[in-house]
């Protein structure tokens, strides 16, 4: 994993070596950044809270670095599977009008959004 | 109260496998069910509001389709006809799906969950949506954009979550039968304070295939209903490899009804080892739940079970794991509502890019606890952060697994309280959410190691009359051993009382007010 510091993360939490035990600092600037990195628009006052709410929740999960020692192998699924295959058959697929069923804005072909690009780019 | 309602009112009460056989005799028909059910949804759904669409229509269709297959001399399938509710977050193609969210305010998708095109063809009766906390964020449905579901043992108190509205449902008598999902005990906290049953299967062993993904390692669906066996009635429809889900097992499963029956048939426990999870129970769970629970472990060890307490020092760990891993996947599950292909768009004023409108679109379109949870996924997955928190977790889980294989290496199930307390008060926890997120303790170990867990109704917290859980839980691939245990002790309890512990839930529709509204839907 690289460990290249988001911009707004505080240098004292990047200095540590990961799995240290020691919750990052978090503060407004850096939840503003990650709310700006999931696409969700916050107000201020909704920073404010979040931030609070991160720092506590933060505490109590860092707990996992306790007991996470670097011989103790990672698991990310609960039922080891490997090489899932399916026989590579012409299958059932949504028509382009049932894709488009549910989309807000669309010209009878395609998903239709606003610019991509801002005026600066 | 007519005769005719009297009738309608007892249909409600009587458990699947009962309905089931009325309606392979043709004693009644799935129509009478169906409007049966419907009746009583009209009478208390608007003091539950365990449902967020019912599909009235839709249901009567189906049920009269039934009965007409059924009259010309069709054999049929063994819960054909009977009427089932659905999770919000499983994909119906005749139904909104909103995962109790606005982000998908009456969004219909083009397409069935596996699972619930399973239950069509297996003739059950869809009659409608139940409610959820937004995305299954949350032990009490108070997150739901919707409104909250009402406890029908209390109704200013909380159903449990995720699945409240489904575990509200069966236990109001609106459904014999529910479909839940359970990420970290959506299925069996809602069940164990509704005085329900509720069964998070083997991680693989239903189909999620339309299941909208809250954190795809640990999100699995499963019956909610009033017995045992129709529990396993209903994983006998829903179980099995599905292709297009690429974590579905390809395992052969045994018959769940057939092991739920032989439990109810053989109520001798003998050479069966339980191991009481010391980490899962004392200090901090409430007095009657405990009580309660002590109590099943005495029937147990009465009817021969050996019971023994086994210690799983990691567990202690588990929901620092959990609220690391959930919200990691979740903040990247959730990166799909971006306003383009489905859902809902919020143009900001003056125009904007792309960019600009998704932000705006995820700022109106999800609430707090969602909002909560993605910054917090987004965190935990950050560049410098992701080996401390991410990885930790994953390394807890495989030492949570590493506990779970060493106590089923020396005994066959595991039990514990479903929840460490009966339902709380709506409002009660939800400025809190460290507090709320603490309800899970007992559900998620279960969730982090994909084995199979079940939740069953142990009788009433004497300090304040709720109900209370027992939850067993078996290794990966031994479901059908929890459908067995479950039925054994539900028999035995049940001989004990004399009754169901859901016939002594209020009855939400006085009998006159129930009469008069006779026949209206």
């Amino acid at each position: 994993m690289s460990s290249e510091t988001p911009p707004t993360v505080s240098t004292s939490a990047n200095s540590r070596p990961a799995g240290s035990g020691t919750p990052g600092e978090i503060t407004t600037d850096q939840v503003a950044h990650l709310a700006g990195l999931a696409r969700i628009n916050l107000s201020p006052e909704e920073i404010t809270k979040l931030t609070g709410e991160l720092v506590a929740i933060v505490e109590n999960v860092a707990k996992v670095t306790e007991v996470a020692t670097p011989d103790v192998p990672a698991t990310s699924h609960p039922i080891p599977l490997s090489n899932v295959y399916r026989p590579d058959v012409v299958g059932e697929t949504l028509t382009q009008e049932q894709a488009l069923s549910g989309a807000p804005d669309h010209d009878g072909s395609r998903f239709r959004v606003s610019a991509i690009l801002g005026e600066e780019q | 109260m007519s005769p005719e309602a009297t009738r309608q009112h007892d249909l409600t009460r009587l458990s699947a496998a009962d309905l089931a056989s009325k309606l392979a005799s043709r004693e009644v028909s799935s129509l009478e069910v169906t409007d049966a059910h419907l009746d009583r949804i009209h009478a208390v759904d608007s003091d539950v509001h365990a449902f967020l669409h019912v599909a009235a229509e839709g249901a009567r269709a189906a049920a009269r389709a039934v009965d007409a297959r059924r009259a010309a001399g069709e054999t049929l399938g063994t819960l054909a006809g009977v009427p089932i509710a659905i999770k919000d977050v499983l994909c119906t193609l005749d139904m909104p799906s909103t995962a109790g969210s606005k982000i998908l305010q009456g969004w219909v998708p083009p397409y069935d969950a596996t699972v619930v095109r399973k239950l069509r063809d297996a003739d059950l009766i869809p009659l409608g949506k139940t409610n959820m906390d937004e995305f299954a964020m949350g032990s009490s449905t108070e997150h739901s954009a919707y409104g909250p579901t009402h406890n029908p043992w209390d109704l200013d108190r909380i159903p449990g979550g995720s699945g409240g509205g489904s575990a509200a449902a069966v236990a109001a008598f609106e459904a014999p039968l529910a479909l839940g999902s359970d990420t970290g005990g959506s299925i069996r906290q809602p069940a164990a304070v509704t005085g329900s049953v509720g069964m998070k299967p083997t991680y693989g062993g239903v189909s999620r295939y339309g299941a909208i993904a809250l954190a795809s390692s640990l999100d699995q669906v499963g019956p909610v209903s009033r017995t045992v066996l129709d529990a396993a009635l209903l994983h006998d429809v829903i179980g099995g490899h599905d292709p297009r889900d690429s974590t579905s097992l390809k395992d052969a499963w045994p018959s769940f009804a057939s092991a739920a029956r032989a439990g109810q048939q053989n109520l001798s426990l003998k050479g069966l080892k339980i191991g009481v999870v010391k980490e899962l129970g004392g200090d901090g769970f409430q007095a009657g739940v405990t009580q309660r629970f002590q109590e099943a472990l005495e029937l147990l060890t009465s009817a021969g079970a050996e019971v023994v307490e086994v210690s799983t020092p990691s567990f202690e760990y588990a929901i620092a794991a959990y609220y690391l891993i959930l919200p990691a996947e979740a903040s990247s599950n959730l990166a799909k509502f971006d306003s383009v292909r489905f859902g809902l768009r919020i143009n900001p004023t003056g125009g904007g890019t792309v960019e600009d409108v998704m932000s705006a679109t995820r700022e109106a379109g999800f609430g707090p606890e969602v909002k909560r949870r993605i910054i917090l996924g987004t965190y935990a997955l950050s560049a410098g952060y992701y080996d401390a928190y991410y990885g930790s977790a994953q390394k807890v889980r495989t030492l949570i697994q590493r506990d779970f294989a060493r106590v089923f290496a020396d005994v066959d199930v595991l039990v514990s309280p479903s929840a460490p307390t009966t339902a709380f008060k709506l409002g009660e926890k939800l400025d809190d959410p460290l507090s709320m997120y603490l309800n899970d303790l007992t559900t998620i170990p279960a969730n982090l190691a994909g084995v199979p867990g079940i939740s069953l109704p142990v009788g009433l917290a004497p300090e304040d009359g709720l109900p209370v859980g027992i939850q067993f839980m078996a290794p990966a691939r031994e479901d059908a051993r929890l459908y067995s245990v479950g039925a054994t002790l539900e028999t035995l309890l049940e001989d004990r009382w004399g009754h169901t512990l859901l016939s002594q839930a209020p009855d939400l529709a006085p009998q006159e007010m129930f009469a008069s509204e006779e026949g209206a839907v």
